[in-house]
């Protein structure tokens, strides 16, 4: 096969892209320009500073590749960040991670691979391709603590068709040891945790820069009455108990939580703890990660990454799905993906729209 | 089995001379700072001496006018932020659209401290007008820069009418003659020229080292303080070996320069007759009268110029976008948008620079693979103007 082999300058990335080689591929290191500075060069900051650049281009060196850098950030910003800022601003919870999955690197880049005569993409996500009777299958990685199909469960089967993961099968210790007995430099390059695009992980003052002040009340949700004031919706989010400015204090004592936002405005309703224990989820845009399931399949589900799995039965309709949990769960916000597993596959994915007791 | 490569990229860097390695080799196998007074240091400053007036010889100036930097960029700047500081009264800096970064950054460096700046624009060839200069300058210019050949499409100024304009007019002048050298004839003794510079990667010396021709009546402030070991206006230990390197190299490109010439022409008109016979789509930027023999530079409708080039090194093509960018992220040239080039086709355009080494082989291994590395980046389109699916 031939191979692009994204390089973000990390460890995980190197490990894949030597282990593509050793398969006896044809391989490519490209590393992604995502974030733009004032310049029009790459981001001082972030997932594409100029080191990890540079860590990436060292890394093609130690394997022997050729070594690009592909200019994504206009379509980054269009897709990525710009879609992060507007979903707050409407009230959503989006995860930019598996937006650039699914519209950057399984997309933008896995298109122009394509049409440059390459076959697919190899990234060093957690996950594993299983190929079945059905098909090609997504599935959790066999290292859970490390396991990133869920960011990655929003691929159609012609993206996935052009999606290699060659680290699915290996814990990350051993990935770390691997890229040291291969003298990859980055072997021991800590782990990237932020948003790359606000690499200081300060996400509320990031969107107060960029949407400014969103004032609105807070409202008492069974009795719609006004209990106070908030500058910010997008600083406050579902199962927050802190921080709220409550002018009204509570009938005898109870504790008061954000429970979610009235749609198209910026009134953010305010009730007791029962009402963020959902039950059921409902959540639109499905895609499977192969044939579509039977309705009323027993699965399970994750509504954030690394977050809990609660055993649910999943309702198919054509446009929309819904999922009855069998165990309460608690912070699910409109915006947030669905993801329901079959055992370690992965079935499919959904962006949620409502969440219910 | 690799496949046979072809290095079509000289205008990058050039392969060394052998007689220039040697000539480095044995400089720096002896000891001795050329500033120094005993024997060891007076050798050194043998070596040095010699090399400036084997230079100064080839270029039609005095040795006194020979300075030795660290490259090209470094002759640049000194001569663009040196004549500039020097001429604090006279405020204004007049240079053309379509300089080298070693240029054009400094002067962009400069307006930034507050000094006025004329770009000099250019024809859809990439020319600067002389009526249009004459017209710019007058007494309250410090300098005016125009290049003697432009590195990504190759065309040649009219230096030798600018540098009479500006010495009527009393302005200096600064011409980057690095691409020049060794390609077209160069005499850094023309009349009105203040300052020349080269660079030795370009002509068959190592890299790192280069000259810049300062006439002896101008005045400069020096861009690194220090020993003044160039006649007050360089400082730094002077490297003996890469001097003499760069003198073997100046040699060879000045008397070799007529039959070079001759020769990559030939394969570069038939690279760009094939270019366009193969590729009949693609358009050829500059003008082949007006340009260094060896340049051919393209641009190809619908694709994106770092494709292309990635195609072509997996092809074993090696050649450029026009000129190298440090982040790796493509920006159209501003070579190209000066010309009036859509800054779409800049985007897809690729310079092949012939040089010493190159043969009929290169040309035909260029024209066998870039056919299908077109029909591919088209397919690719360029990722800034495509949307997502
Ligand atoms: C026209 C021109 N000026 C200046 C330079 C810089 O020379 P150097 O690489 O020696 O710093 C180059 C080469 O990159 C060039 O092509």
């Amino acid at each position: 096969m031939r191979v692009i082999a994204a390089l973000s300058g990390g460890v995980d990335s190197a490990v894949a892209a030597a282990r593509c080689v050793d398969a006896g591929h044809e391989v490519v290191g490209i590393h992604l320009a995502l974030a733009r500075s004032g310049k029009g060069q790459a981001g001082s900051r972030g997932c594409c500073t100029p080191e990890d650049a540079r860590d990436a281009r060292r890394v093609a060196d130690i394997l022997g590749i050729p070594f690009y850098v592909w200019d994504m950030s206009t379509d980054f910003q269009r897709e990525v960040i710009d879609d992060f800022v507007q979903s707050y601003d409407q009230g959503l919870t989006p995860n930019p991670c598996i937006r650039c999955n699914e519209t950057i690197k399984f997309a933008a880049v896995l298109d122009r691979a394509r049409a440059l005569g390459y076959d697919a993409v190899a990234t060093g996500h957690y996950a594993r391709i299983v190929e079945s009777a059905q098909g090609r299958e997504l599935h959790r990685a066999i290292d859970d603590d490390k396991d990133q199909s869920y960011v990655l469960a929003v691929l159609t089967p012609p993206q996935l068709s052009g999606a290699v993961f060659p680290l699915g099968d290996t814990r990350k210790a051993d990935v770390r040891a691997e890229a040291a007995r291969r003298g990859l430099r980055v072997a021991d390059k800590p782990d990237s945790h932020d948003i790359c695009f606000i690499p200081d992980g300060d996400t509320e003052s990031y969107l107060r820069r960029h949407l400014g002040e969103r004032e609105g009340e807070l409202v008492d949700v069974t009795t719609g009455e006004t209990l106070g004031t908030h500058d910010a919706t997008y600083a406050l989010t579902v199962g927050q108990r802190r921080g709220l400015r409550l002018t009204v204090p509570a009938p005898e004592g109870h504790r008061r939580y954000v429970v979610g936002r009235e749609t198209g405005s910026t009134r953010v309703l305010v009730g007791p703890q029962e009402l963020l224990s959902v039950r059921r989820i409902e959540a639109d845009q499905p895609r499977w990660c192969g044939v579509t399931p039977p309705s009323q399949s027993d699965v399970h589900v994750q509504v954030r990454a690394h977050g809990d799995q609660i055993r649910a039965r999943l309702l198919v309709n054509s446009e929309d799905v819904a999922v009855e949990l069998e165990s309460p769960l608690r912070g699910v916000a409109p915006g947030q993906t669905l993801v329901a597993y079959d055992g370690t596959r992965v079935v499919g994915s959904a962006t949620i729209t409502r969440a219910t007791s | 089995m690799t496949p046979p490569r072809a290095y079509v990229d000289h205008a990058a860097s050039t392969p060394i001379l052998d007689s220039a390695a040697e000539a480095w080799l044995r400089a720096s196998a002896k000891v001795g700072n050329p500033s120094a007074l005993h024997g060891s240091g007076r050798a050194a400053r043998r070596i040095v001496e010699e090399s400036r007036e084997s230079i100064a010889d080839d270029l039609g100036v005095r040795p006194s006018e020979v300075i030795f930097t660290a490259g090209g960029t470094e002759a640049d700047n000194l001569a663009i932020k040196g004549l500039a500081w020097a001429a604090p009264e006279r405020p204004r800096i007049l240079c053309s659209a379509i300089e080298h970064h070693a240029v054009l950054d400094p002067v962009l460096w400069l307006a930034e401290q507050g000094r006025p700046v004329d770009w000099i624009p250019v024809d859809s060839i990439g020319r600067v007008s002389v009526d249009d200069i004459r017209e710019r300058l007058s007494d309250d210019v410090a300098l005016c820069t125009v290049m003697w050949a432009n590195n990504e499409v190759g065309t040649i100024q009219p230096v030798a009418e600018i540098a009479a304009a500006c010495a009527d007019a009393g302005v200096p002048f600064h011409t980057d003659a690095v691409q020049a050298l060794g390609h077209v004839p160069v005499n850094a003794g023309l009349r009105g020229i203040t300052s020349l510079a080269l660079s030795g990667h370009k002509i068959g010396a190592p890299v790192g080292v280069g000259v810049l021709v300062l006439d002896r009546d101008a005045r400069v402030v020096p861009v690194l303080h220090g020993g003044g070991q160039e006649r007050d206006v360089r400082s730094g230990t002077v490297d003996a070996a890469s001097a003499a390197a760069m003198a073997v190299a100046v040699r060879h490109a000045v008397k070799e320069q007529q039959a070079h010439a001759d020769r990559v022409r030939l394969l570069r008109d038939a690279l760009a007759v094939g270019i366009l016979d193969r590729v009949p789509q693609a358009v050829l930027n500059g003008s082949p009268e007006e340009s260094l023999p060896g340049h051919v530079h393209a641009s190809f409708p619908g694709c994106e110029g770092d494709a292309l080039l990635m195609l072509l090194d997996a092809a074993g093509v090696e050649c450029s976008t026009g000129s190298a960018c440090t982040s790796g992220v493509p920006e159209p040239s501003h070579v190209l948008l000066a010309m009036g080039v859509d800054p779409a086709l800049a985007r897809g355009s690729l310079r092949f620079s012939l040089g010493r080494t190159s043969t009929e082989d290169d040309v035909d291994r260029i024209l066998e693979v870039l056919p299908r590395a077109v029909e591919r980046a088209s397919r690719a389109g360029s990722p800034t103007f495509r949307t997502v699916s």
